[in-house]
């Protein structure tokens, strides 16, 4: 076990050196758009296994960025790199202007990290460990005395400021994390899963707590949760098996990524099964079923129609077909509406394995 | 430096808010304790810390790893290594904080042992220069145990499996005249020159000395050999440097 890494190291030195050598790389700095975090061809494999393949991105100065995937996508791994935990395996990773490989202190001075796994010493008390945390980045005191002050206050944290970490619940810990990540008033701030794990309260919460902190830091924040990411982030990064597959704003997304066209129709004399049998019947159509949303279901009994969701292949005039053949019939057609898809519904498909096609 | 003195001062007082520095401070002293009257309480005993010695070399193979089997392993345990590493702490910062502070805790419990030098004093009339090499070369070999015992918690998460392996590092170190008694010739000597210095003997409870070939010999006579300085603190820094290589490799993987 030990042998192979020290291999992997000993095979990886050549370029380590080149890269100590060379000049640290600084981002254009005119201001507007400062690149906060580049990463270039970058891999990670463990061992012969891949976790991260040929990732390319950038973030600019202020941006808010979701980092999205389902678990093992390689999100953690990404940032591991970015915040010089790990090096990468290929390609490079530069961070607020500097290396993560040659300049690893530098780029881990200007950032701020939340790990998975919220790291707390549970026999400290809230102050002492943030004092710690302050002391380890080299902050002087008075500057420690005044960011503590400050960050308690920002996380909500001002009447636990003298209780020990173990005796916090998890969404108070989680703020303990946050104000830890924040207290160095670092340039980029680093959140792997913030609110995983603790209860939907806490987790409203701490999302309004990250969106605050949107407005003052360049953020990446990961998560498996679509809502979480669209409602904070104004732009998503969708990873899968070690690959970025979507890099976009979440309401582009929907459009930019659609594999199929919906469409909500509700008309008024046929049974439902009829119906949906002759929408199956039309050629682009992919699936059609009946509309169970309870408001739906409600109108539908109310006005005596009957609503059904169709699926199409893309750029087929879907809604001009249906209303032919539903005018040809001779039923009263009372709605036909183009339904936008969830992120939730593009993230399946983005990372769903099969191809419609 | 300032890191290494931030995370020292953490840890000491850790050390000394829960109740594991006292546990293992009392058993050092109430063990050692009975070696040293064992040692002195026939008619005609010399005045001596020779009991104390043999009994502290020979328990401090248990007791250091005890110390510094949480140092390392449980901040991979619950994560926070993984803050160190990511903020602006070099590896070996960390690992020489740790040793300190599990250094100086090792210095408050034998500081703690003086009593045993004060009874001599009040009761009988000790040679000193043997009290000086003998505390001397327990301080070496404390620090050299520490090391151990912190790379051992530095392999695992699970501090039982960093107590188990510092604790089986340094009785392979300890026993290890066994195999040179075995072999003959340049390999022999090798081995002999790799002796710890405790010896199964005290615990028959009759001779109360550390091994004959061992490193500790010297010190225990009040002898004070550069060799044995040498190996000591040799020792010590070697595995200081193979922690501060595991802790390194972690990021590769």
């Amino acid at each position: 076990m030990i042998d192979s890494n020290v291999w992997r190291v000993a095979r990886e030195l050549p370029t380590l050196f080149n890269r100590i050598n060379a000049e640290p790389t600084i981002c254009n700095s005119n201001g507007a758009t400062l690149k906060v975090i580049k990463l270039d061809h970058m891999s990670k494999y463990y061992g012969p296994y891949p976790a991260v393949i040929d990732i390319s991105f950038e973030v600019l100065k202020g941006e808010i960025v979701g980092f999205l995937g389902p678990n093992g996508a390689g999100k953690t791994t990404t940032m591991r790199v970015l915040t010089g935990f790990t090096p990468p395996t290929h390609g490079e990773a530069v961070v607020a202007g500097y290396d993560v490989v040659s300049h690893s202190l530098d780029v881990r001075r200007h950032i701020g990290y939340l790990p998975e796994t919220v790291p707390l010493y549970l026999d400290m008390t809230v102050t002492d460990y943030l004092r710690y945390m302050g002391k380890l980045r080299g902050m002087n005191r008075a500057w420690i005395d005044e960011r503590v002050q400050a960050v308690v206050d920002v996380v909500r944290l001002g009447d636990y400021r003298n209780t020990l970490v173990g005796k916090l619940s998890k969404g108070y810990r989680q703020r303990t994390g946050i104000a830890q990540a924040i207290l160095h008033e670092p340039d980029v701030l680093i959140l792997d899963e913030p609110t995983i794990g603790i209860d939907p309260i806490q987790v409203v919460e701490t999302r309004e707590l990250i969106s605050e902190l949107g407005e003052e830091h360049t953020l990446l924040l990961s998560s498996h949760i679509l809502p979480e990411v669209s409602m904070i982030c104004r732009r998503v990064l969708v990873i899968h098996d070690g690959r970025i597959v979507a890099d976009d704003r979440p309401d582009n997304l929907s459009e930019r990524l659609q594999h199929s066209e919906r469409v909500e129709l509700t008309v008024r004399g046929p049974e439902v099964r009829q119906v949906i049998g002759e929408m199956r019947e039309l050629p682009t159509v992919i699936d059609a079923r009946r509309d169970i949303r309870a408001e739906t279901v409600a109108r539908n009994q109310r006005d005596g129609t009957v609503s059904v969701i169709v699926d199409s292949r893309p750029n087929a005039q879907v809604t001009e077909v249906i209303a032919t053949k539903v005018i040809g019939n001779g039923w009263g057609l009372a709605n036909l509406t183009p339904l936008p898809l969830t992120l939730e519904e593009i993230f399946l498909e983005l990372t769903t394995e099969e191809d419609l096609d | 430096m300032g890191n290494v003195w931030t995370i020292a001062a953490k840890e000491i007082r850790t050390y000394f808010a829960s109740p594991m520095a006292y546990v293992v401070a009392a058993a050092f002293l109430a063990i050692t304790g009975f070696f040293f009257v064992a040692s002195v309480s026939d008619a005609f005993s010399e005045a001596t810390i020779r009991g104390f010695l043999a009994g502290a070399v020979f328990f401090m193979i248990f007791l250091s790893p005890a110390i510094t089997m949480r140092l390392l392993a449980e901040e991979q345990k619950i994560g926070t290594l993984e803050l160190l590493l990511t903020s602006p702490v070099r590896e070996y910062e960390i690992v020489a904080g740790k040793f300190i502070a599990a250094f100086v805790t090792v210095l408050v419990m034998l500081a703690l042992s003086l009593y045993f030098v004060l009874l001599l004093f009040v009761y009988g009339v000790p040679d000193v220069g043997p009290l000086l090499t003998g505390y001397f070369g327990l301080i070496l070999y404390a620090a050299a145990t520490v090391s151990i015992g912190l790379f051992a918690s530095a392999l695992s998460p699970n501090q039982i499996v960093g107590l188990v392996v510092g604790a089986g590092i340094l009785t392979g170190l300890t026993i290890i005249d066994f195999v040179s008694d075995r072999v003959e010739g340049p390999v022999a000597t090798i081995l002999d020159s790799l002796q710890l210095g405790a010896s199964f003997t005290v615990l028959d409870l009759e001779s109360f000395a550390v091994a004959e070939s061992g490193h500790f010999a010297d010190f225990a006579r009040g002898i004070l050999s550069l060799n044995d300085v040498v190996y000591y603190v040799s020792v010590t820094a070697v595995f200081l440097l193979l922690t501060a290589l595991v802790l390194e490799t972690r990021r590769w993987r």
